[in-house]
């Protein structure tokens, strides 16, 4: 079953390929042909300026193509973009730079680290409204020596200065915590407490749709006790943008 | 009867005059388009319209999500068959993320086979479920040919990653790292071949350690 669900999956592939391809026509005095989408694999054909090329589809900064005479291959993004289009313009596609990474809107991604001496994972998924600011939603699970648990949070985020590639931000934000302890310890009962937090982190955009992301947050836990409980936490991670 | 064709003269005059009110603008209007018709017509009429061109939208395939099995060995507690879900994003033409889910059975240690005595694990603890977050980068790209025409992508990758695992009543923080094959049948299928060492610390067997939980499996992804 789940070769015939493959085997339709590529079918349907095939019909979409018969689709009406974009076409562009080459402005270089040749463009290269690879075998695969990589720099590993090698060139196999050349087309020469002025004759066109179908664009078939796209991975990563990798385009496959079809000549004139029917042949198929990689180009690399580089020697898509010095080519031209129906209207004899400079071809434009969507690249992903630094400028779409200045007007994301949607950004996810998972970080690691230590969150009051036990193992914290976490993935969120962030909104930006603004290239300043944006809203946060994080998940993150617990992993102590003594206590699991897991956390939930909204969090807004304020990029003071955005265009910077190491850049600093600033957050605010609330949520909850759970808290189990260890089964094979004493056993006081679970816990479910709010929380608020400040933090201040910085982001790095490396290459393409990819981020560095580092960041130190301090937890206030609202507890039922007498005192409220403060927890540090910092972590690392990666975030793409879209 | 003169006076009755006086009034008609009468209202006719009226009328006309009354039309002749409006007049002078209609005069206005055609010295208008006179003066329009002495512009000198264009000489070159531009043929070509612009076209308005909506270039089809480029499918991108960066997307690679498939299924795996094959064997685990956890530390203690034996080797058994391992099964998995996989999905992937291509971040460049060298680096990967992934994110993988798996499970495995364990078996019982060789003290609870020797020496009979009770079970440490439930039949629940007994069973070992990970998910991790990786990233991984592609080394050795090329092609590999299967006689003398027939020629596949391949690539070798590095990978590492961080996640958690349920095993043993609890969940672990685990590191995950190793390396694996991508042979890809066509543009959309490719075939997996993945080594991958998980470590968590457990003290289930007294003290504290480090257990290395080695897997290989086997898969396949289809890309969109």
């Amino acid at each position: 079953m789940v070769v015939s669900a493959v085997l339709g999956l590529a079918l349907a592939a095939g019909a979409y390929a018969e689709e009406r391809h974009r076409s562009v026509t080459v402005a270089d005095p040749y463009l290269e042909m690879h075998t695969g989408p990589g720099r590993g694999y090698p060139v196999f054909n050349v087309v020469q300026r002025g004759e066109t090329v179908e664009l078939m589809k796209r991975r990563t900064e990798w385009f496959k193509v079809r000549d004139g005479g029917g042949r198929e291959g990689w180009v690399h993004e580089r020697e898509m973009l010095m080519t031209l289009d129906e209207s004899g313009e400079p071809v434009r596609f969507e690249t992903a730079g630094r400028d779409e990474y200045l007007a994301r809107r949607w950004e996810s991604g998972a970080l690691t680290g230590d969150f009051g001496g036990a193992n914290i994972i976490s993935a969120y998924l962030g909104y930006a409204f603004t290239p300043n600011l944006s809203l946060e939603l994080w998940g993150s699970q617990v992993l102590g020596n003594f206590s699991d648990g897991w956390m939930a949070n909204i969090n807004i985020v304020h990029q003071t200065w955005p265009r910077l590639r190491v850049s600093p931000f600033f957050t605010l934000g609330t949520g909850v915590i759970h808290i189990e302890p260890v089964a094979t310890l004493v056993r006081p009962e679970d816990r479910t407490d709010q929380t608020a937090h400040v933090g201040v982190g910085v982001r790095a955009w490396l290459t393409r749709r990819f981020i560095f992301r580092a960041e130190y947050k301090s937890y206030v836990v609202f507890t039922s006790r007498d005192e409220n409980e403060e927890i540090e936490e910092w972590k690392l991670g990666f975030g793409l943008y879209f | 009867m003169e006076t009755r064709i006086r009034v008609v003269l009468l209202t006719t005059l009226t009328l006309a005059l009354t039309g002749c009110g409006s007049l002078p603008f209609l005069g206005d209007e055609d010295a208008a388009d006179d003066a329009l018709a002495e512009v000198p017509e264009q000489v070159i009429e531009p043929e070509v319209e612009r076209r308005d061109v909506r270039p089809p939208k480029i499918d991108t395939e960066d997307f690679e999500v498939g299924v795996f099995t094959g064997l685990m060995s956890v530390e203690d507690f034996g080797v058994s068959p391992v099964y998995g879900l996989r999905f992937a994003y291509h971040i460049s033409e060298g680096l990967f993320v992934e994110a993988a889910i798996g499970r495995t059975d364990t078996e019982e240690t060789s003290y609870e086979r020797l020496s009979g005595a009770a079970e440490i694990l439930t039949d629940d603890e007994r069973e070992f479920t990970y998910y991790n977050a990786s990233l991984g980068y592609n080394v050795l790209p090329g092609e590999a040919f299967v006689g003398r025409d027939l020629a596949f992508s391949q690539a070798l990758y590095l990978i590492a990653g961080i996640g958690s695992t349920d095993f043993a009543g609890d969940d672990r923080f685990t590191v995950n790292f190793g390396f694996g094959y991508r042979l890809l049948l066509n543009d959309a299928i490719a075939l997996h071949a993945d080594v991958r060492d998980h470590l968590f610390d457990i003290d289930i067997l007294g003290e504290e350690k480090t257990a290395h939980n080695i897997e290989g499996h086997i898969g396949f992804t289809v890309f969109f």
